[in-house]
Formats: C-alpha cells, sequence, structure tokens
C-alpha cells in the first residue's frame, strides 16, 4: 500500500481520541446479494487502495448494491478501530482490509470471518501468488480467511547524480550488476561513501533487515521469528542470525543514516544528499515523488534488490462475519480481488497486483514512471515478486521486528556495542513476543 | 425557589392554617414538601457524582479487573491470570526504566520550572507600564497547541538542521545529538514542559502575591530592607502554601506526561517507543504502547493502575509534607 507507513504527527493523540466506536451501518435485513433487495456495503481501507472507480464499475453492473468506503490514512490509526470492531462483534465494514503484519493476528479469530471457501473462493486459487493465497488460509487449510490485494516487492530506488559523482555507473541494469548479494551492496556503499563523504549510502537498517529476513528464511526453513507452531525460535533461526548480521554490518559500517521511512527528518533527508539509495516497495515510488517533489524529478532511478527478491507490505480483504449481506459482501471482495480488480486498482494507485494475470496484464507489465528516468517499474517489480518465497509470519511477527531494529539503530547511533547487539535483540524479541 | 425554615417573625408561618394539634397524620402533601427540601440539594449536586461515576470510578475499577486478566483484543485472549501481569511489572526492566525517566524529566523539567515562575510573578508584581499585556502574554504558550509547540521544539532540536546545534556552534561547540542521547532528551523535553508551564505558575504566584498585605513590605522597607531581602523574607514565606499546591499540581502532570515526549519522537517508527533505546520513554508511553501497540490490553491496565498508585503515594508524601511544613495553617 503506498503510505502504509506513514505516520501523521497527530495519529498518536488521534488514536487515544478515536475512543468511540464508528456506527454500524444500518442495512435491512435482507440476505442481499443476487436476489435483487437493495443492498449497502460498507468497506474499510487505509492509505489509497485506488479502488473508487472499481465501485463505480461494480455498482453499474450490480444496480442494487451501493458501495461505501471508509478510509483512514494510516494503518497506525485503522489498528486500533478494527480491533474494537472485531473485539465488540459490532461496527466493522461489510469488508475489511487486512495488512500483513495484522492478518497473522486476525487468523487467531478466525471463527469471526466468513469463510470464503463457502461463497467460491475454492476456484480462486489459480489468480493468486502461490505464498500470497496460502497466507489467506488458516494454518489448518480448512478456512480462507482474506483474499490478497496488493503486494510491495522491493526494488532498489538510487540517485543517479550522486552516484555520477561517485564514478559509479548511472544505467540501471549497469547499476542492478552491481549488487548480486548484499555484501556487494556492502561493498558498493563503502567504495560510495569514500568518493562522496557528505553521503551516506543507505536511509536506515529497516530495508535490509526486512529485505534479508525474508529472502534467508524463503531460501531456507520458511519461516523467520516463529515456527509453525507459532513458538519464537529468533535465536536459534540461522535465517535470522545470517540477516540479523547482515544487516548489523551496515550498522558498524556506518552506511546508514539511521532514519525511518516516512518521518519528518526522513522526509527532510530526501530533499537534500542525504543518502544515495533507498530500499523502494512499489508504495514507496509515490513518496519520494510527494516527499522529494519536482526537484527530485529525473534524479532517482529503480534498480533490482540485492539477493534478487523480496517485498514488504501487501494486504488482504476479509469479510467479517457481523456483516448483514455475507453473499454480497463475499462478492464485492472477490470482484475487488480479481485480476481485473487489480489492474484498474495499480492505474489508480500503483499497488502492485498479487495476481500473476494481473501483473503480466499490458497496463501493469508496460507502466514505466516519468518521474523515475521512465524506469520500467512493471517489469522490474514484475520480476522481484515472482522470485519471493513464501515465508510463514507469526501474529507478533511485527512487533519482534520493531524491537530488533531499535537495536540495530541504536548501534548505529554509537549507543549499543555491536558485540552484545545480537544478545540484546535476543532478550527485546522475546519480550515483544510475550 | 426559596423555602425559608425559619419561623416568620410576623405572626404565624401562613402555610400552616391549622391550629397545631398533635399528632395529625401527616399528607401527601407534606410528605413531599419534606422530600423536597432534604433531597433537592443531592439532587443539585448529583450531575457531577453520576458523571464521575460513570467515567471515573468504573473505568478505574474496570481497568483493575482487565488487569488481572491476559486480555487481548485481537486475538480475542481473555484469561483470568491473577496478580501475574504485577509479578510481571515488578521485575519488568522496561517498565522501570520508563519511570526512572519519568521521574528525571519531572526533576528536570518542574525544579526550573518553578523557580522561574516565582521570579517572573516577583517581576510582573511590580508597578510597571500595561501590566495587563505582559500578565496575558504570561499564559500564551499554555493556550498553543502542544503539538505545534512540539513541533517546533523537535525542529529546533534537530541534530543535523536544527537552530540550537547551529547557535552552539557559532560558539564553537560540537553539535548535540538531541533525541538520542538519554540525558540531553531530557533536557530537551524538560525546555517544552517549561515552556508551556512556566506561565501558568507564574500566574497562580502572582494572585498570591496580591494577597499579600502591602504594610509588610513598607515596614520593611523602612527598616531599610532591600528588595531581594524582602523577596526572601516576605514573599516566599508568605507563599509556601500556594508553592505546595503548584509542587502536587505539577508532580500529577509530571507523572503522567506523554504528549511531549510521544511528539518528540519524530524520528523513530514507533512513537511510543521514546526512541530506539526507550531512553526517553515515559510511564504512560510504555503503558499506551502495550495496550495499543503490542495489543496487551491486560498489562496496558497493569502499568495504568501501577502508575495511579504512584500518583497517589506521590500525592501523600507531599500532603505530608504540607503538613510538616504548616502550609495548611
Amino acid at each position: 500500500m503506498r503510505a502504509i507507513m506513514r505516520r501523521g504527527l497527530s495519529t498518536a493523540m488521534a488514536a487515544v481520541l478515536v475512543g468511540g466506536l464508528a456506527v454500524a451501518c444500518g442495512g435491512d435485513d435482507d440476505k442481499g446479494g443476487s436476489d435483487g433487495g437493495p443492498v449497502e456495503l460498507t468497506v474499510d481501507v487505509f492509505g489509497e487502495p485506488g479502488y473508487d472507480a472499481l465501485y463505480k464499475q461494480y455498482e453499474q453492473s450490480h444496480p442494487n448494491v451501493k458501495i461505501k468506503q471508509r478510509k483512514v490514512s494510516t494503518l497506525d490509526e485503522y489498528k486500533p478501530r478494527i480491533q474494537q470492531w472485531m473485539a465488540t462483534g459490532s461496527g466493522a465494514g461489510d469488508v475489511v482490509m487486512l495488512e500483513e503484519g495484522i492478518l497473522p493476528l486476525y487468523m487467531q479469530q478466525k471463527a469471526k470471518f466468513l469463510d470464503l471457501f463457502d461463497y467460491g473462493g475454492k476456484d480462486l486459487e489459480k489468480n493468486f501468488l502461490p505464498w500470497k493465497w496460502q497466507a489467506g488460509v488458516t494454518p489448518d487449510g480448512k478456512q480462507l480467511i482474506g483474499l490478497g490485494t496488493d503486494v510491495g516487492p522491493l526494488a532498489m530506488c538510487y540517485r543517479t547524480d550522486l552516484f555520477k559523482k561517485a564514478g559509479l555507473p548511472t544505467d540501471r541494469a549497469e547499476v542492478g550488476k552491481l549488487w548480486p548479494t548484499w555484501d556487494a551492496f556492502l561493498s558498493t556503499g563503502q567504495k560510495f561513501q569514500d568518493k562522496v563523504p557528505g553521503t551516506k549510502w543507505l536511509d536506515g537498517p529497516t530495508a535490509v533487515f526486512r529485505a534479508t529476513v525474508l529472502q534467508n528464511a524463503g531460501s531456507g526453513p520458511g519461516h523467520s521469528f516463529f515456527d509453525k507452531s507459532e513458538n519464537l525460535v529468533f535465536d536459534s533461526n540461522p535465517a535470522v542470525k545470517q540477516a540479523f548480521d547482515t544487516s548489523l554490518k551496515f550498522e558498524t559500517s556506518k552506511l546508514t543514516s539511521d532514519m525511518s521511512i516516512f518521518t519528518p527528518p526522513w522526509q527532510t533527508a530526501l530533499k537534500r544528499d542525504t543518502f544515495a539509495t533507498l530500499p523502494c516497495p512499489s508504495w514507496m515510488l509515490g513518496g519520494i515523488e510527494e516527499f522529494s517533489g519536482p526537484s527530485g524529478k529525473g534524479k532517482w532511478d529503480v534498480a533490482t534488490t540485492p539477493g534478487g527478491s523480496g517485498y514488504w507490505g501487501g494486504s488482504w480483504l476479509a469479510v467479517p462475519k457481523q456483516t448483514k449481506h455475507a453473499k454480497a459482501a463475499a462478492e464485492l471482495a472477490e470482484f475487488l480481488t480479481s485480476p481485473e480488480g487489480q489492474v484498474g486498482a495499480f492505474k489508480a494507485a500503483n499497488v502492485f497486483p498479487s495476481s500473476p494475470q494481473a501483473a503480466q496484464d499490458p497496463a501493469v507489465a508496460g507502466a514505466k514512471s516519468a518521474y523515475f528516468n521512465d524506469a520500467p517499474i512493471g517489469q522490474i517489480f514484475g520480476q522481484l515478486v515472482a522470485a519471493v518465497k513464501p515465508v510463514h509470519l507469526g501474529p507478533k511477527n511485527e512487533d519482534v521486528r520493531a524491537a530488533v531494529e531499535n537495536v540495530l539503530i541504536s548501534v548505529g547511533q554509537g549507543r549499543q556495542k555491536p558485540d552484545e547487539a545480537w544478545t540484546k535483540s535476543v532478550d527485546e524479541a522475546k519480550k515483544a513476543a510475550r | 425557589m426559596t423555602t425559608d425554615l425559619r419561623p416568620s417573625r410576623n405572626g404565624p408561618p401562613p402555610a400552616s392554617p391549622a391550629p397545631a394539634r398533635p399528632g395529625p397524620p401527616p399528607t401527601w402533601r407534606s410528605r413531599l414538601a419534606r422530600l423536597d427540601v432534604k433531597g433537592a440539594p443531592y439532587a443539585f449536586i448529583s450531575p457531577f457524582y453520576l458523571v464521575f461515576l460513570v467515567f471515573g470510578a468504573f473505568p478505574l475499577v474496570y481497568t483493575l479487573w482487565v488487569s488481572l486478566h491476559d486480555w487481548e483484543l485481537a486475538s480475542g485472549t481473555r484469561k483470568f491470570v491473577g496478580l501475574d501481569n504485577y509479578d510481571y511489572l515488578l521485575s519488568d526492566a522496561d517498565f522501570w526504566h520508563a519511570t526512572v525517566n519519568t521521574l528525571g524529566i519531572f526533576a528536570l523539567s518542574t525544579v526550573p520550572q518553578l523557580v522561574l515562575a516565582l521570579l517572573i510573578a516577583n517581576t510582573l508584581n511590580r508597578r510597571m507600564r500595561l501590566p495587563t499585556l505582559f500578565r496575558i502574554g504570561m499564559v500564551a504558550p499554555l493556550v498553543t497547541s502542544t503539538a505545534a509547540v512540539a513541533i517546533v521544539f523537535t525542529q529546533m532540536f534537530d541534530k543535523d538542521w536544527g537552530m540550537i546545534n547551529w547557535a552552539i556552534g557559532l560558539v564553537g561547540i560540537d553539535p548535540i545529538n538531541w533525541s538520542s542521547s538519554r540525558g540531553w532528551s531530557w533536557a530537551a523535553i524538560a525546555m517544552m514542559v517549561d515552556w508551556r508551564w512556566t506561565g501558568y505558575n507564574a500566574l497562580i504566584y502572582l494572585a498570591a502575591m496580591q494577597a499579600i498585605p502591602k504594610d509588610l513590605y513598607e515596614a520593611a522597607a523602612i527598616d531599610g530592607a532591600s528588595r531581594l531581602r524582602q523577596f526572601w523574607q516576605i514573599t516566599v514565606p508568605m507563599l509556601r502554601p500556594t508553592i505546595i499546591f503548584t509542587v502536587i499540581i505539577s508532580t500529577i502532570g509530571g507523572l503522567q506526561l506523554f504528549t511531549e515526549p510521544v511528539l518528540f519522537s519524530v524520528g523513530t517508527p514507533n512513537k511510543m517507543d521514546g526512541g530506539p533505546m526507550h531512553q526517553f520513554q515515559t510511564i504512560t508511553m510504555y503503558m499506551y504502547d502495550n495496550a495499543f501497540g503490542h495489543d496487551r490490553y491486560g498489562y496496558g491496565a497493569t502499568v495504568a493502575w501501577a502508575l495511579f498508585v504512584m500518583i497517589i503515594v506521590f500525592s501523600l508524601i507531599n500532603f505530608l509534607a504540607v503538613r510538616r511544613t504548616g502550609g495548611t495553617k
């Protein structure tokens, strides 16, 4: 999702103030859908899913359905609301969006969601990337809770002007060849910083850690911080240790600015020459464009990621059991996540489809970005996401990841001894997972 | 309506035409009248108590109930665990770390704030031009939005582009990393708090100073006491109860410090962490992070109760200090 992680300054306070539950939408008790009675469906989303045109299209082909979207700008604001709706059993929309960080949490409450297998979901598997589909199914494989919307394939954005200054190639294919592995990425960064001392190589450790965990876990055990039975295996999983060591090297070599995406310092840094590369999930392109402004046009370009795959972000659509129009809501969720729906969403908001058919659609595969030197983003992102291998995420996955990221950042700030960083991370992970 | 309950001095009361005989059965009407007289005061004060019951007492008790559970909203867990949460809290390094932060920022902000407020009030208490303008100016920081204050301050304290580091750079001091160092971050947050609350306390002191009899000062002046000596020997002792009051109010506010440190963590992904090393995470932030960030409502409620008890203890200490120093006389 574009701007998935954007944190408005007032988010904290707003979340405190949003104590009141939203009122459930008033619908009649008809079992609406295909039997012709009028139905109003509410869709709860955050960020910008790009559905407006799709709603209109759906309302035209289903004259008895009216669709209302409730949108909050950030996941942070969305989280407490959906928690309350699901806990109290009222107030949720007929279709709700679940981001990758919170989906495993709600898997634990599968009884509160419709089983989309009962609503024609059985035939949809071929429309999704296998791991995206799998993540929406309960671990026992019996219930289909969520249908994939978008994914955030992870590329690497870089500043062509700064690369030129450092004597590095600027052509995106050549640049991609500079870093087949993370180690190569690190040594390129050191070369760069020797030449351009005022600029850091990376914005922060977040994306490196995310990407390396997913890559190592995907090619290895298939799980990262939690195993399939939800036990914390942070300290015993070699995939995690390896990812941590890689990320730590960037911190000890002082190659990052220790910033977090979308925070005000990061936004300021983007306008200056603070860092030269920025790991780019598809939704980040819009962020760069927004915060760099016109002055950044043509300075940025997009290359592949070290390690060759990765994703960051993405959501699913689910139907809470509290809905009064189960059938109609399930049909709408299926339409929005269909290949056609995902192409429409990409056109509107650049959210990259989780459906291979949609990714191959000319509107997506042929997409270029004018701001990024006409980079063929559809093709680059398509290749990256096709190489992703599934990784099991536990319900407390995000909590653990954030705690470990803090340790990495404090190493970079010189507040944490690098040789004690792993021990500290294991402790923090245990606390976060409790 | 007013009801005069005293017997009238001009003849018999009009409301009792019948001669007073012993034991007439009380009529419906007189019963209602008596209920009106006796019950009305309670009815008049009831709104506060009803509101307090709904929004004060009930949440307090319910929070205690939640704190005895392993209570999660997202996963739907509601397991009674007795005092386990409190047991964990006592040995929870993060909680005590947050407590030290809270008390540290509290000490750093309150002491200079009250001293400064006293000096400002003393200045405003003299004859001057446009006294009202200056007094209103004192409250200006209080009515500006905390968020706006925090944004401005956070930019001033920025490591690379902040005005403060630029200013001390002119004097040749190395830039200070305000947000990543524990001590400096406390100082920066304390400054934000002081900016907001110094004027408020100064006005309270000023109000108290206006009540000190002027002839005390005149007598002291005749005896040849300097202005400074008058301040220390007359103003400060006479203000003692007011000073105690401001200390208690600042304690209650300081232990619940939340907004300023949250907004100071603009650079961190999770605003409730108070920096990557939790270097300026206060108790309320820790509570919020547990309950809403990590979906541990039970533990969040436990932290809330610990804070509640802490505030009561601190207020009691203050109260006893007041009694000892005779401030309530």
